[in-house]
């Protein structure tokens, strides 16, 4: 689309397929909050894209921060998109029409920049889907000057490597400052005309913003199935990545309009983000590791916005989000405040992310009174070997207290989640789950004769850039043994109820988590062959990514089960999260010998990397641990029994169940 | 206290569900800081009761909901201007009409209301086919249809709920009806009594009609007939009514 063409509304042409389809308010935006920025040759145009459905995708924050942001500048607008669900697509691509915004119903493919937030490894294919709906070739080599940019963040993007084909540039860390950066790159070349041929200028350009990756600026070479080389193809391009990062989140107080959908969504209530990053230091959590130091949000300001909020949306539910809500220094002035504000009437508060304590179960008593819901606590290991292996340091005591005090206290339901398939887990330390569960309910039985577990076992996929990048995933049918085990052992066992993930939806993530560019192919051949919705399970097919990567030579115990070795060249390497490639060795060093690493906002920096090599600190309101727990500083890291158990570097462990 | 209000819904909006329009008028109600009675126990909901629902993809001009008011805090409450500051917290598209106050002790909606008035666009039909079908189905002694319900397919003659149905006037492609169609013991949907005509004026899925709600009626036991508002005029004074 030529710059300065009109901007085409399709919503004649989509309103008489609605009546047609599955939930069309999908598709009608009309949310309270939504923007119709006006368009124009003067203005940078960005497109924010969830390749999942709207349902999933209208509440993800960081796409409505940057939407804001966008929105506010006079020189760019900003439009969303979602997936559109199967039925839709069949009907768009009957009808010749492309992807679209919901805002104006604007073609995606008028759009500047056409940006998708990636949370998920397995909406890979819907991201191709999406590139190839709006009438964008999928590939980024053959996209042409007039073509928008496919721009992605979020999470996934720690390892873009296997949609580097798809993609023009990936932002890592923060977007809230890096997207201006970007704007001001993109509208200077749009008002210059985007000229024929001046397209990998440009995105030479966009490779020197801090924060931004530009894949096609990179040679990468193998050696047999091992990567070589990541080279950058010109000098000025940088050879290592740096994320970006907010050093204050009280400088952005985003979402000011949280968008508040017309019909149901997954999280349907007020989002206040309390703080980001988290140094708990757990070995197994991405998010973790990626998005440090702490940054708090000044508690005065949580408390602005959550009032403000409630009133302007009319929602009578807030949530508290960040990881491990608990730990947020304000909580208590947070939750004073806000059950005490007269301005929003009955309002109750979730925190998402549950410490296992008395504490934090003290807290949510407090917060829910209007509507109690479930428990959720995820010790995510059976055993205190296992879980020093993974550096959860969560005692039995500290669990059976937290269980104990929620019983008392009314609840008769929670979920405990765990992780299986870690580092070095025996069968006993997987028994433990059921251990945990049956003692749980036990404590339950003492208040209430219908207590029950929920207990929800997921497999375990090492992700980049933690310490667990180099471990060998276990194999599909150990995983599926190890849930048998758990199944026989809790059968006939009143009160706890197992639950597990699809383990085959397990592999299909670690086959492409810590893939290399080779798995483009593999990406393009799922998606050619109907694959998309991966993460539904009506529509995932795990024997479709086998034949897939069969059909380009690619081997799954090569890229999912195998150990990696310290001197390998990791697919990610020229990309950081900030932390240094010798500590995140060392800590995994250390899970395996059953090592546990403190919680560096109260004890002396271990230097990872995330604050010293940035120049910014940790922003927490208070240098004292939380109350409470043994989560804090005070856990003696000795405690439990030593069972020594080495790693074998290049095999899967325990395959086949010996 | 009780409160009755009129809202019309028409435009991208008709494409939310009824169980959407009550999430919908929950957030408007909290927004206007009404002070809505709450259901007792572990977790309560406002007290609300909506009308017959609207199906889906279609818009109305009389769209009702009842909704009760806290006691302690209501007493006083000044309720002239309501329907402007109702407005004001709707959605694009969705538009408060009136608010009167009820007594407690009328019917509800879903009981009180015996019909409705459609208004109904049908494409790819000219007048003449239209009219004849119409003409049809008005001479027979039944007009049977059958819809599923609870698993099994049911056979139901519609004929008694159908209490008007005309031609209004020709449209751009196609032909304009006006019916009026029963809701005791169980509403006609206006997609029913297309594909109970014959020839079937509508395909479901292919040519979908675009359906307009223009009224909602109450016939009382001696044949007078109201709407929803005035039904509730007659036992009380009206406040705000646009």
């Amino acid at each position: 689309m030529p710059s300065g063409a009109p901007s085409t509304d399709l919503w004649p042409r989509l309103e008489p397929l609605l009546p047609q389809v599955q939930k069309p308010a999908r598709y009608i935006g009309c949310e309270d909050g939504m923007q119709t920025p006006e368009h124009g040759p003067d203005k940078t145009s960005w497109l924010f894209t969830y390749p999942d459905t709207y349902e999933i995708g209208l509440p993800n924050a960081g796409l409505q921060i940057l939407y804001e942001i966008i929105n506010e500048r006079p020189d760019a607008a900003a439009e969303r998109s979602y997936a559109p669900w199967v039925d839709m697509e069949e009907l768009l691509r009957r009808e010749g029409l492309p992807l679209f915004s919901v805002d104006t119903h604007k073609p995606a493919g008028e759009f500047d920049i056409i940006a998708f937030n990636l949370s998920a490894e397995l909406t890979y294919t819907n991201l191709v889907n999406c590139i190839d709906l709006a009438g964008v070739p999928i590939h980024s080599a053959r996209r042409s000057d007039a073509d928008p940019l496919i721009a992605v963040g979020g999470h996934c993007t720690y390892n873009p490597e296997p949609i580097a084909d798809f993609v023009d540039l990936v932002v890592l860390g923060d977007g809230e400052e890096a997207i201006g950066d970007i704007t001001d790159l993109v509208g200077e070349w749009k008002r210059n005309g985007k000229n024929a041929g001046t397209r990998e200028g440009l995105l030479r350009e966009l490779s020197k913003i801090e924060g931004v990756y530009v894949p096609s600026m990179y040679e990468v070479e193998y050696d047999g199935e091992f990567l070589a080389a990541v080279t950058p193809r010109y000098p000025d391009v940088p050879e290592k990545v740096e994320k970006r990062t907010v050093a204050d989140l009280a400088d952005w107080p985003y979402p000011k309009q949280q968008l508040v959908p017309m019909t149901e969504v997954v999280h349907d209530r007020l989002a206040v983000e309390v703080f980001r990053g988290c140094t708990r230091g757990c070995r197994f959590c991405q998010a973790g590791m990626i998005t440090r130091p702490v940054r708090e949000r000044p508690a005065e300001q949580v408390s602005r916005m959550i009032s403000e909020g409630l009133q302007r949306t009319g929602y009578d539910e807030v949530s508290l989000t960040s990881l491990s809500t608990a730990d947020f220094s304000g909580i208590e002035k947070v939750v004073a405040d806000t059950v005490s504000d007269q301005g929003v009437g009955q309002v109750s508060v979730a925190l998402p992310s549950l410490r296992v304590d008395a504490f934090t179960v003290g807290i949510a008593a407090e917060l829910q009174r209007a509507r109690r819901t479930g428990l959720t606590f995820a010790p995510e290991a059976g055993s205190w070997r296992m879980r020093q292996v993974i550096n959860k340091l969560i005692r039995e005591e500290d669990l059976y207290g937290a269980v104990e005090s929620a019983y008392s206290q009314g609840w008769r339901r929670m979920k405990l989640y765990f992780l299986t398939g870690l580092p070095t887990e025996t069968d006993d330390d997987t028994l433990g789950i059921a251990e945990l569960g049956r003692n749980c309910v036990e404590l339950g039985k003492k208040y209430n004769s219908s207590a029950s577990v929920t207990v929800s076992v997921g497999g375990f996929v090492p992700k980049p850039q933690t310490p667990f990048q180099w471990f060998g995933q276990n194999t599909e049918e150990e995983l599926r043994r190890k849930v048998e085990l758990l199944k026989n052992d809790l059968r006939g066992t009143k009160g706890v109820q197992l639950k597990w993930h699809d383990t085959r939806a397990s592999l299909a993530e670690g086959i492409t988590s810590r893939g290399d560019r080779r798995l483009g192919a593999v990406i393009e051949y799922v998606w050619r062959h109907g694959g998309t919705f991966q993460e539904w399970s009506e529509h995932f097919s795990i024997d479709l990514w086998l034949e897939a990567l069969a059909a380009n030579g690619l081997d799954v115990e090569w890229y999912v089960y195998r150990h990696r070795t310290e001197d390998e060249l990791l697919p990610w390497d020229h990309l950081s999260a900030g932390l240094h490639k010798d500590f995140l060795w060392q800590d995994w060093r250390d899970a395996l010998e059953e090592l546990g690493l403190e919680d560096c906002r109260w004890t002396p920096c271990y230097d990872c990397g995330a604050c010293t090599g940035y120049g910014i600190e940790h922003v927490v309101a208070s240098a004292t641990p939380p109350a409470g727990g043994s989560q804090g500083t005070g856990v003696d890291l000795s405690a439990g029994g030593a069972v020594p158990v080495t790693l074998q570097t290049s095999k899967p462990i325990g395959v086949g169940g010996s | 206290m009780r409160l009755r209000i009129a809202f019309s819904k028409h435009g991208k909006i008709r494409f939310t569900s009824h169980r959407d329009v009550a999430r919908i008028w929950e957030r408007a109600l909290r927004r206007t800081k009404l002070p809505v009675a709450y259901s007792e126990g572990f977790t309560p909901r406002p007290k609300l009761s909506f009308g017959l629902a609207l199906s889906t993809g279609h818009e109305s001009e009389g769209e009702y909901l009842d909704v009760d008011l806290d006691p302690e805090q209501g007493a006083d409450l000044d309720l002239a201007g309501l329907t402007t500051h109702l407005s004001a917290q709707l959605p694009v598209g969705m538009t408060a009409t009136g608010v009167v106050v009820i007594d407690r002790r009328m019917p509800s909606l879903q009981q009180a209301v015996t019909s409705c008035t459609w208004q109904i666009d049908v494409r790819d039909v000219d007048e003449s086919t239209a009219q004849a079908a119409i003409d049809a189905a008005l001479a027979a002694d039944e007009l049977m249809i059958t819809r599923e319900r609870k698993g099994k397919e049911v056979t139901d003659d519609i004929r008694p709920l159908v209490f008007g149905l005309a031609v209004d006037q020709p449209i751009e492609n196609g032909v304009r009806l006006i019916a009026e169609l029963g809701t005791q013991p169980r509403a006609v949907r206006v997609t029913e009594l297309l594909s109970a005509l014959d020839p079937p004026l509508a395909e479901p899925l292919l040519n979908e009609p675009r359906v307009l709600r223009v009224h909602q009626w109450i016939t009382t036991d001696d044949g007078e007939r109201y709407d929803p508002m005035s039904v509730a005029a007659a036992a009380s004074a009206p406040v705000g009514v646009a």
